[in-house]
């Protein structure tokens, strides 16, 4: 069982290169990399560099999100999206830099507070309870939100079943929302695969959260089956949570999404909106494998 | 080897079996849910058991009885009986709780090695039980005569007694207590969450340090229960109670498939009734050697135990 290392968030300050709760300096770089720094950011992730060993695999990344966009974050293989969700979510601590989330550091805070919080998740690979159904899945992330204490729980009063009643509910609506209310019942790891990535995400929507992270959700995907992922996604959106979607298929994060972030080897290379990053001669270098210069 | 003796008795040696299979079951219930949480053998869940077997005669001891002391009239016995059990149930569940705290939380915070915990495990065991030995000045303490064994159920030669029907009864509802509240409460579905994949319970937003504080809670919750009912059935605790019970518990936990509620039940009560026949067949100085052969056997044909690991398999 891998737990991360975990500390006080005061241990973690102390650690840090840069105090977390201080506001990252206002330089030239600071500029350069961010443009003008939005107060109404709902994430922002400040300068953050992660190392595993020797491997950098994120490197000075800043970027920010709006409240109800579809930002997209992309890049090649081993580029460092699946670790900048891990950094956001607590499962890695950034080596140094800040994650701000509704303006407050979320570096340091253990995973369920950050959940909590109002961040959730899907995995790149699925990571469900496979020996549960398909709705008790979903029901564990609307437990997050639940408030009966161990003692109403133990002796079933009357609070606790009421919560368990509207969780339920939610969870069959969440699963309805996503296209497999039908498989309420049969344990997960009996689900089809595009069964299982729905299922994840309707996992994360019932904890409530105000951000959603999508791990290449199509990964896998027919065409069909994409066109049915992003109507689902706009849907998302629809309903109030902004939306970050790590995905592979250009096509797919350039028809859904509102702004992008282009990682290459751990470091930004590019961000804008869909049309500009598609232009961006660094982005077709980095896809296509050529140096920029002969792009 | 007595054939015979194995025959003529197997109804009373079934039911004795039985009895004794129930205060296993009980006690293998806290091997088998740290296990299916933390993939840890609890080494020390023995002393959890053996502080039980001490709290409910020390709170009897408040109220004058020892050994000696005259049998309590029907309504007295059940008042005692719900203080033992209170008393053991609080010993143990905070002896449990205090044991995660200060001997397994710090290791998990560094992201310490299995074989860490391992070393610890077997250390917080001792150190428990050589306490209690110095406290107790190694001497076995006699239980109060709180209730009067009386043969309530005749069939043949089996004569069935009040205390083992109790002791069975509570094992079977207490495991289905338990067993309604993993499968069907909020809580139950935290833990079952961490159980099978603790990474993303704790993305979905279930706070681990608190599932494994309940797991170690229930596991001695349910030592207490068997810690009284063993102080009733044999009479004598001493501080190495928890070793010698414990290593039969958790033999039935990996009988049953370790990690699995049903299986520590199913486990314990072949063992106890395992153990029985063997004492009827070979002598009771050969209980254990024979259930523990018989034991490798079973375990050759189903390595992972009768059920199966899993705790979060709920339809086992
Ligand atoms: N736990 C880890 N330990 C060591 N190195 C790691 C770890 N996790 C990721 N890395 C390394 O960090 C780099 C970034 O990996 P990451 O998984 O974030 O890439 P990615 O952009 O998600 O790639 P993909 O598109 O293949 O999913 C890679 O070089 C990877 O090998
Ligand atoms: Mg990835």
């Amino acid at each position: 069982m891998s737990e991360p290392h975990m500390d006080t968030p005061e241990e973690l300050d102390r650690m840090n290169a840069r105090p977390i709760d201080e506001p990252a300096p206002t330089g030239a770089d600071q500029i350069l990399d961010q443009g003008v720094r939005d107060p109404d950011a709902l994430l922002e992730v400040d300068h953050v560099t992660l190392r595993f060993g020797g491997v950098v695999a994120l490197n000075d990344v800043s970027f920010s999100l709006r409240k109800g966009e579809i930002f997209g974050l992309i890049g090649p293989n081993g580029a460092g999206k699946t670790t900048c969700f891990n950094a956001m979510t607590g499962v890695y601590r950034p080596t140094s830099g800040a994650i701000r989330f509704q303006g407050q550091s979320i570096v340091g805070k253990k995973k369920h507070e950050i959940t909590r919080g109002g961040i959730a998740r899907t995995f790149q690979n699925v990571r469900l309870f496979p020996e549960m159904t398909a709705l008790e899945n979903v029901m564990v992330g609307a437990d997050a939100h639940h408030k009966t204490s161990v003692i109403s729980a133990l002796f079933r009063l009357p609070r606790h079943w009421q919560e368990e009643r509207s969780g339920r509910e939610r969870s069959l609506e969440l699963l309805e929302f996503v296209g497999i209310r039908r498989r309420a019942g049969d344990v997960s790891r009996n689900l089809s695969y595009g069964e299982q990535r729905r299922l994840e995400i309707a996992r994360a929507l019932a904890t409530n959260p105000t951000l959603l992270c999508l791990d290449e959700p199509a990964a896998g995907f027919n065409p069909a089956e994409k066109a049915e992922l992003l109507e689902l996604i706009r849907r998302i959106r629809d309903t109030g949570v902004t939306v970050l979607l790590i995905e592979h298929d250009m096509r797919l994060v350039m028809g859904v999404t509102d702004r992008i972030v282009v990682l290459e080897f751990g470091k930004k290379i590019a961000e804008g909106t869909p049309a500009e990053v598609r232009d961006n001669p660094a982005v077709i270098a980095a896809y296509l494998g050529v140096p920029t210069d002969a792009a | 080897m007595n054939f015979s003796g194995l025959i003529d008795n197997f109804g009373p040696l079934t039911v004795a079996g039985l009895a004794q299979g129930a205060i296993i079951a009980l006690f293998a219930l806290g091997y088998t849910l740290v296990y299916g949480v933390l993939r840890l053998i609890n080494f020390a869940h023995s002393e959890v058991f053996l502080v039980g077997t001490y709290a409910c005669l020390i709170i009897w001891g408040w109220f004058g009885l020892d050994q000696n002391s005259a049998r309590p009239d029907f309504g007295a016995m059940l008042g005692y009986m719900a203080l033992g059990l209170v008393a053991a149930i609080v010993v143990s569940g905070t002896v449990a709780l205090g044991v995660e705290l200060v001997a397994y939380r710090p290791l998990r915070r560094r992201n310490a090695p299995p074989l860490a915990f391992l070393i610890t495990a077997i250390g917080a065991s001792l150190a428990i039980s050589e306490f209690v030995g110095v406290a107790t000045h190694r001497n076995q303490r006699g239980v109060p005569p709180i209730i009067q064994a009386r043969t309530v159920i005749t069939i043949g030669n089996t004569h069935i007694t009040n205390l083992q029907i109790l002791i069975i009864a509570l094992a079977l509802v207490m495991m289905f207590v338990l067993d309604r509240f993993i499968n069907g409460s909020r809580l139950g579905r935290g833990i079952r969450a961490v159980a099978q994949n603790p990474d993303s319970a704790a993305l979905m937003g279930v706070n681990k340090s608190r599932v494994i504080s309940l797991v170690f809670l229930l596991g001695g919750l349910m030592a207490g229960i068997a810690a009284v009912m063993y102080d009733l059935k044999i009479g004598v605790t001493k501080y190495d109670a928890g070793f010698l019970l414990g290593i039969d518990a958790f033999t039935a936990a990996v009988l049953g498939g370790i990690g699995n509620l049903r299986g520590a039940l199913l486990g314990g009560l072949l063992l106890g009734v395992l153990q029985s026949w063997a004492a009827g067949l070979f002598g009771s100085n050969w209980l254990h050697a024979a259930a523990f052969v018989l034991l490798v056997l079973i375990l050759m044909f189903r390595p992972s135990g009768l059920l199966g690991e899993s705790l979060g398999r709920a339809r086992a």
